[in-house]
């Protein structure tokens, strides 16, 4: 006798939006299915979870999963889930999205999510260019990469993200490739128990474009590359941790704890109706 | 208990951008994003402290890009949500607008017009940003968009901009001016009984049935927010009732489009609103909206002191556009006067409904606006 058995996580999945739009070897995937084990390891109230994202392949993901969800403009889903944050505290905001929307269109919303301490976590892909547009140059192209519009190697310097994130002060800052599963899982727990802005890179593969056109042509090829120059490095000075050919740092970068600025303004509601009252 | 009054009662003598941000907190807003922009800085101002008295949210973002944006997340999280700017800001806000459109996220934006393009003349009113209030993001969709005149009305139509968004579903633009803004004037706040507030339609289907954009009859889904036990999908892309994204299908994105620009075209009735004053037997009507439409009365008043039969029509609904008014006065008119603050916008739409009723256009930028002598030239000149 047959018997199907549904996947573990189904119920985690919309299947309607099935299936989806990822090339075979993307980084995407395994992104989902850390944040959907991080979701069910901790046993989160589904109800309470909304996933935001910004548009971009990566951005697909915010449709895949079965929560509250929305897929906003581009660069703009930190400013969107600000506003649903403050709207409702007791929401749990997490934004899945990618390294061009969160750091060149979006890149002003991300530092001052950051410098507010606003509770919203955010996850990006950093997969080093415009995957959805078909391979452009982007904020975290590294330096000589070729792209579409990088024909004669990148001569931009590319962010680096956990510098940046530290800097403008968020209270969690971890990066991890998607060949550190378990620990981008675990790092996924701990960013969504964590008070105030927190942030984790994942350095993801685009083998179809970014692969392809930079002699790793499969998402093993990526794979292997990580697996060659990756450290693990935790608590090492993020501002040493640029992302080369050679050297990938990861792990946790900041840990910190600090007063979100939800709770601050609701602090400051409830002194103030104090006052009022007192009259 | 003494407890400090959290809604405004009786009369009060306040600015515009006072009278609007206090409107806001009558009809029920909880939620103000913003950025500094003259004229209208004063309704962020007074927002940061009576929002927060209210139990209410008030942030600064770093732009009004974000402001918007937060705006649709606070909508979403169920709150009632508004930000307000002038016309550079109001640039910024046109994407997200259109996202607040194809996501159906009720919500309210004030502009308080100054002169335009660019930066143009920050201190000085407008009326420039009309067209771009109906047409400034891309693609097809209808909008509100009511233009107040008095202080008092910048109280009222704040409160009717988010009684309409909540209605329909849509954003609601407040299209003010720099002098309605900033002048001062007496505004009679009725108990908060009394005034009249709408909220949105409430998701009443049990969970695994709703579909978010599956609309009655009124061509208005209803709405859950998020937390509120639905689990659902938005996306500013083309979707179907559930919220699923159809982006190569003729059949959604039709179906979907028309549906957006119908909820708004086929309730346009009960939509707009004008203010008509001697216009039964008038042989000139001047058709005026803000600030101008003030001036634009006592030109009348002293056009019929003088034998003049004239009359004014104001448009206190720009958007849509109360396009059956027009046509109806053109049939009885003689001619029509537009005065406007700006190079001739909404003289269009006059002169599209008005048909083979001429249509004279009365300019003004970079100063005050017309005074009563200049707009009674103008009818003594038409008629
Ligand atoms: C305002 C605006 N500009 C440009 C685009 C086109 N666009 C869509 S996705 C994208 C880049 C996405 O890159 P990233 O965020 O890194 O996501 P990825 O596709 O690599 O996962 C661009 C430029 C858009 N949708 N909106
Ligand atoms: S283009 Fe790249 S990022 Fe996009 S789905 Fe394909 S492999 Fe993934
Ligand atoms: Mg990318």
């Amino acid at each position: 006798m047959e018997t199907v058995m549904a996947h573990p996580f189904a119920k985690y999945l919309r299947e309607a939006m099935m299936p989806h739009i990822w090339c075979s070897g993307c980084g995407n995937g395994i992104i989902l299915n850390c944040f959907v084990q991080a979701v069910d390891e901790l046993q989160m109230d589904l109800n309470k979870l909304v996933v935001v994202s910004g548009i971009g392949c990566i951005g697909r993901a915010a449709g895949y999963v079965n929560t509250n969800s929305f897929h906003t403009t581009h660069g703009r889903p930190i400013a969107f889930a600000t506003g649903i944050k403050l709207a409702n505290p007791e929401l749990e905001v997490v934004i899945i999205s990618g390294d061009g929307d969160l750091f060149a269109i979006g890149g002003n919303h991300f530092i001052h999510a950051a410098r507010r301490n606003i509770g919203i976590k955010v996850i990006c892909a950093n997969n080093f260019n415009y995957g959805m547009t078909g391979g452009q140059q982007g904020p975290t192209t590294p330096v000589e990469a070729l792209t579409t519009t990088t024909p004669y190697g990148n001569i931009e310097h590319p962010f680096n993200l956990v510098h940046l994130a530290a800097a403008s002060g968020a209270t969690y800052v971890a990066r991890w490739t998607t060949l550190h599963v378990r620990r981008l899982t675990q790092s996924i727990k701990k960013l969504l128990q964590k008070e105030g802005f927190g942030f984790i890179e994942v350095v993801s593969p685009c083998p179809e474009i970014f692969g392809r056109y930079n002699k790793m042509r499969t998402g093993l090829e990526m794979m292997e590359w990580f697996r060659k120059v990756s450290a693990i490095e935790n608590f090492s000075d993020p501002a040493k941790a640029e992302i080369t050919p050679e050297r990938i740092v990861v792990g946790e970068f900041v840990d910190i704890a600090k007063i979100s600025y939800e709770k601050l303004i609701h602090e400051k509601i409830a002194e103030i109706n104090e006052k009022k009252m007192q009259w | 208990m003494n407890q400090k009054r959290v809604i405004l009662e009786g009369s009060h003598f306040m600015n515009g951008d006072i009278a609007c941000a206090e409107g806001a907190i009558a009809a029920g807003c909880r939620f103000f994003a913003g950025y500094p922009i003259t004229p209208a800085t004063e309704i962020a101002e007074h927002l940061a402290q009576r929002m927060l008295e209210v139990g209410g949210i008030y942030v600064q973002m770093e732009d009004e890009i974000a402001s918007m944006a937060a705006v649709i997340g606070a909508s979403y999280a169920g709150l009632k949500a508004m930000t307000a700017t002038s016309g550079p800001g109001f640039s910024l806000m046109q994407e997200n607008i259109g996202l607040a459109v194809m996501t159906e996220a009720p919500c309210v934006i004030v502009d308080v017009m100054r002169g335009g393009p660019s930066t143009g003349q920050p201190t000085l009113p407008g009326q420039q940003d009309v067209m771009q209030a109906k047409w400034g993001s891309h693609g097809d969709y209808e909008i509100i968009a009511l233009a107040p005149s008095s202080v008092q009305e910048m109280f009222n139509l704040t409160i009717e901009a988010f009684n309409l968004s909540e209605t329909y579903r849509v954003p609601a633009i407040v299209l003010a001016d720099e002098v309605v803004g900033h002048m001062w004037e007496k505004v009679a706040i009725p108990p908060a009984q009394k005034i009249k507030i709408v909220n949105r339609k409430k998701a009443n289907a049990p969970s695994e049935a709703y579909a978010p954009f599956m609309p009655d009859d009124d061509l208005v889904p209803p709405m859950a927010c998020f937390g509120e036990g639905y689990s659902f999908h938005a996306t500013g892309l083309t979707h179907d009732e559930h919220g699923y994204p159809q982006t190569s299908s003729s059949e959604v994105q039709q179906k979907l489009v028309k549906r957006l620009c119908d909820k708004i075209r086929k309730n346009a009735d009960k939509i707009v609103r004008v203010e008509e004053v001697l216009l039964s037997d008038a042989d000139i009507v001047v058709v005026a909206y803000g600030i101008v439409a003030r001036a634009a009365l006592s030109a009348v008043r002293k056009a019929r002191a003088e034998g003049i039969k004239a009359g004014l029509l104001r448009p206190i609904t720009l958007w849509p556009f109360p396009e059956n008014h027009v046509a109806k006065i053109a049939q009885q008119t003689k001619a029509i006067v537009v005065p406007e603050m700006n190079c001739g916008q909404l003289v269009r739409e006059v002169e599209r409904a008005a048909k083979e009723t001429p249509v004279t256009f009365l300019s003004k930028l970079g100063e005050e606006p017309h005074t009563p002598m200049e707009i009674f030239e103008a009818i003594r000149r038409n008629s």
